[in-house]
């Protein structure tokens, strides 16, 4: 599904990505954990196609092709969707609105028949039982007057109508309370499936007591420093990130990471 | 790779203005220049009663010891006003009465600037008077009109067959002495559109003018005058486009709006004459008076207008508001894209008690565009309850466009509320990243995210022109993020 490989980036004058390795596979649920600014929303950015961002160095093969080569729209359309960390506000333009056209323009790059308004209705309707929004959500301007937790929901929605091949969840847990978190998680297990990836981007490890990974690796500095199964996570969440931090200066230092 | 979305936008912003073909017919045309040997000329062509010479003589005699203008903030070379034709009409043997006599060129120009007449007679329901040049040429549905005693028909046949309305309410609103080019207009204007609403009628379809400024060189001076009479409702459509040409083009219109006792008028404009070329060589100079009065009780005044064609706009559509419990409202936006320059926006005049306005003002800046808000909002001391709201909001599409926003406030009565509001955004982005993310294709989202800030203007559209300004919208603004 997804290889990235030796992947530098940077944003203004700052290198942030510092050579990243990951290979994930049809069907599997990848972690990554990492303290704040440690690169997190920077590489979902990447994979997305933000242009803000700069690729200086390293590859990164989706399905075969070469990811960095296409527009932000064209790895929409081939299946890539990003749950936004910080999701943006659009004054004037309805939930509705947005997703009808990003879905019918999905359809058509793959040759599908556009949906009509009241066929996507009836879509949305039944995927928003997964996250449990109100209707009247689809018909004011996204992401406007949200609060962080409807936010939320609105990109699990969002994940949900445009059935993705890899779906990016860029800290989708934080700023909810448990029951926001419960709704989310359940959203994020109600679409794992065999054909969908899921690369799961949390600073905590709670989400991960619900949404249960196949993978968990720790971004630090900009580089993957340990990667292991659940229960590196767990170690994680009692240690803390500052036993990443020694390591990750231990390793700079010479000694190799154990796994 | 970090430009590409980018260049996209640049390639689609510089779309090249499509109604810019020349229609070759012969027009009848007077000398270049102004005096009065001219305007007589005019008034004669015309077959003009006295009293209009006599307007326009005045009106002349005063234009001559006024100066242009200067304190809107746009910028273009001087006009030289003797260098003007100022009527120009396409030769027609006869009295136009049906589509059938009107010039086959003259109709494929309509074609191509998508109004064909007969179809919108039929599908639409709207009732268009065209302006080509200056006199207008088909008046369509009239008949039907009629039997409802409304009288829509251009402004020349108005002052032939209707002199006592003309003479009662032609500058009323706008004083043949009231600023420079409203005085030129009145003094030379050659056509335009007239309706009357009687008592108690309310207009069963969109009257709708659409102008075209044709000849090269001639400067356009029509004049609107629209009257809705007590308890009567009109909602009336304009929309212009204008060929391609390297020098500018002069056009200074007047519109004045009456509403009497309980009536309602809405007159919506969608606007894209020629803007000139990317380097801001040629376009058009659109200098327009445009004013209404709300003379009645209880009456009613709205403009809508969007703005995205010319090279120099300077426009205030505004109200009068004299009728106690009267309402005023001006929702605009206006774009200014490559070199154009806008300055625009409303008065709006509180006399009567309890009247109430609101203007809502969407300023688009990209390329090198200036837009200019200047509004004001002026409360008589009469006017014991008055209310406004203002909401100006610019969108900037480039680090080299700008926005600039004046209101003007007088309030001479401590009962008045105003309240104000306005902000400027740059097109985010991160909101284009966030809908490309979805699968929208850059253009689409510019589109998405602009029509979107102009909502609120938009609705107050009719229908089938809302989407036609959306699509123009799209047309002048793509490739203009940067
Ligand atoms: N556009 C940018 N310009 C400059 N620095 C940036 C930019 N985006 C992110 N950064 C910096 O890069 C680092 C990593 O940011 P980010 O990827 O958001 O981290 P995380 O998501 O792990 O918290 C931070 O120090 C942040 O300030
Ligand atoms: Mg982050």
């Amino acid at each position: 599904m997804l290889q990235i490989r030796n992947l530098h980036a940077r944003a203004g004058d700052k290198e942030i990505l510092r050579g990243i390795d990951l290979d994930l596979k049809a069907g599997e649920v990848h972690a990554i954990m990492g303290p704040n600014g440690s690169g997190k929303s920077t590489l979902a950015n990447v994979l997305a196609g933000r242009e803000s961002v700069e690729v200086t160095k390293g590859q990164v093969l989706y399905l075969g092709r070469d990811l960095l080569a296409m527009p932000p729209e064209e790895r929409a359309w081939e299946g890539l969707f990003l749950a936004f960390q910080y999701p943006v506000e659009i004054p004037g333009v309805s939930t509705l609105y947005l997703l009808k056209a990003g879905l019918n323009a999905i359809r058509k790059h793959r040759g599908l028949p556009e949906v009509d308004a009241i066929e996507f209705l009836a879509l949305i309707k039944e995927k928003m039982k997964l996250v449990d929004i109100d209707q009247s959500f689809l018909s004011r301007a996204v992401n406007e007057g949200f609060s962080g937790g409807e936010k939320k929901r609105n990109e699990v929605l969002q994940m949900a109508v445009l059935d993705p091949k890899l779906a990016i969840l860029d800290e989708t847990d934080s700023g909810l309370d448990i029951d926001a978190l419960r709704v989310v998680a359940n959203g994020v297990n109600g679409l794992r499936s065999k054909e969908r990836s899921m690369l799961v981007i949390t600073h905590y490890q709670r989400l991960l007591n619900y949404v249960v990974p196949d993978r968990v690796h720790v971004l630090y500095n900009g580089r993957i420093v340990r990667s292991g199964d659940k229960d590196l996570a767990l170690a994680l969440e009692k240690k803390g990130y500052a036993w990443i931090e020694q390591e990750a200066r231990g390793m700079a230092a010479g000694a190799p990471p154990s796994a | 790779m970090a430009s590409s979305s980018t260049k996209t936008i640049q390639d689609l912003t510089q779309r090249d203005y499509k109604y810019g073909f020349v229609t070759d017919i012969e027009a009848e045309t007077v000398p270049r220049g102004l005096n009065e040997d001219i305007i007589r000329a005019i008034s004669e062509k015309k077959g003009e009663p006295e009293f209009m010479l006599e307007w326009r003589l005045k009106a002349y005699r005063n234009w001559l010891t006024m100066k242009e203008p200067t304190w809107a903030n746009v910028h273009y070379p001087p006009i030289d006003y003797q260098n003007i034709i100022y009527y120009s009409a396409p030769k027609v043997k006869k009295q136009v009465g049906s589509l059938d006599e009107v010039d086959p060129e003259l109709l494929k120009t309509y074609e191509k600037l998508g109004i064909p007449l007969g179809e919108q007679q039929r599908l639409a329901g709207v009732a268009v008077d065209a302006v080509f040049d200056s006199v207008s040429v088909a008046t369509t549905f009239k008949e039907k009109l009629k039997e409802l005693g409304i009288i829509f028909c251009s402004f020349s046949e108005a002052v032939l067959e209707h002199p006592d309305l003309v003479r009662q309410y032609l500058g009323s609103v706008v004083p043949y002495n009231d600023n420079f080019f409203a005085a030129l207009n009145s003094a030379v204007f050659s056509d335009g559109s007239f309706a009357y609403i009687p008592k108690g009628v309310r207009c069963p379809m969109e009257l709708s003018t659409y102008f075209r400024i044709n000849a090269a060189d001639t400067g356009q001076f029509e004049r609107t005058l629209i009257v809705a009479d007590e308890g009567a409702y009109v909602s009336y459509l304009e929309g212009c486009t204008a060929p391609m040409r390297d020098t500018n083009q002069l056009h200074a219109a007047v519109v004045e709006l009456v509403a009497l006792k309980n009536a309602t008028v809405k007159y919506s404009t969608v606007q894209n004459w020629y803007p000139g070329d990317k380097q801001g060589k040629g376009g058009i100079f659109n200098f327009v008076t445009k004013r209404g009065k709300c003379l009645g009780e209880n009456s009613k005044i709205t403009w809508t207008q969007v703005e995205t064609g010319s090279a120099i706009t300077w426009k205030y559509p505004s109200c009068i508001l004299q009728g106690d419990n009267s309402i005023g409202e001006f929702y605009s936006v206006a774009v200014a894209n490559n070199y154009q320059q806008a300055d625009t926006g409303t008065k709006m005049i509180h006399i009567g008690r309890n009247t109430r306005s609101t203007i809502i003002s969407k300023g688009i800046s990209a390329g090198h565009g200036q837009n200019t808000y200047r509004g004001m909002v002026k409360i008589l001391k009469g006017a014991r309850g008055a209310r406004n709201y203002s909401q100006c909001d610019s969108l900037l599409m480039s680090s080299t466009c700008g926005a600039h926003t004046f209101p003007y406030i007088e309030v001479k009565n401590s009962t008045a509320r105003l309240e104000h509001e306005a902000s400027t955004s740059k097109i985010g982005e991160d909101q284009l990243f966030y809908c490309r993310q979805r699968g929208i294709k850059p253009e689409d989202a510019v589109n998405m995210i602009v029509s979107g800030f102009c909502k609120e203007v938009f609705r107050e559209l009719p229908m089938e022109f809302a989407v036609e300004a959306q699509k123009l919208l799209g047309v002048s603004l793509e490739g203009s993020v940067g």
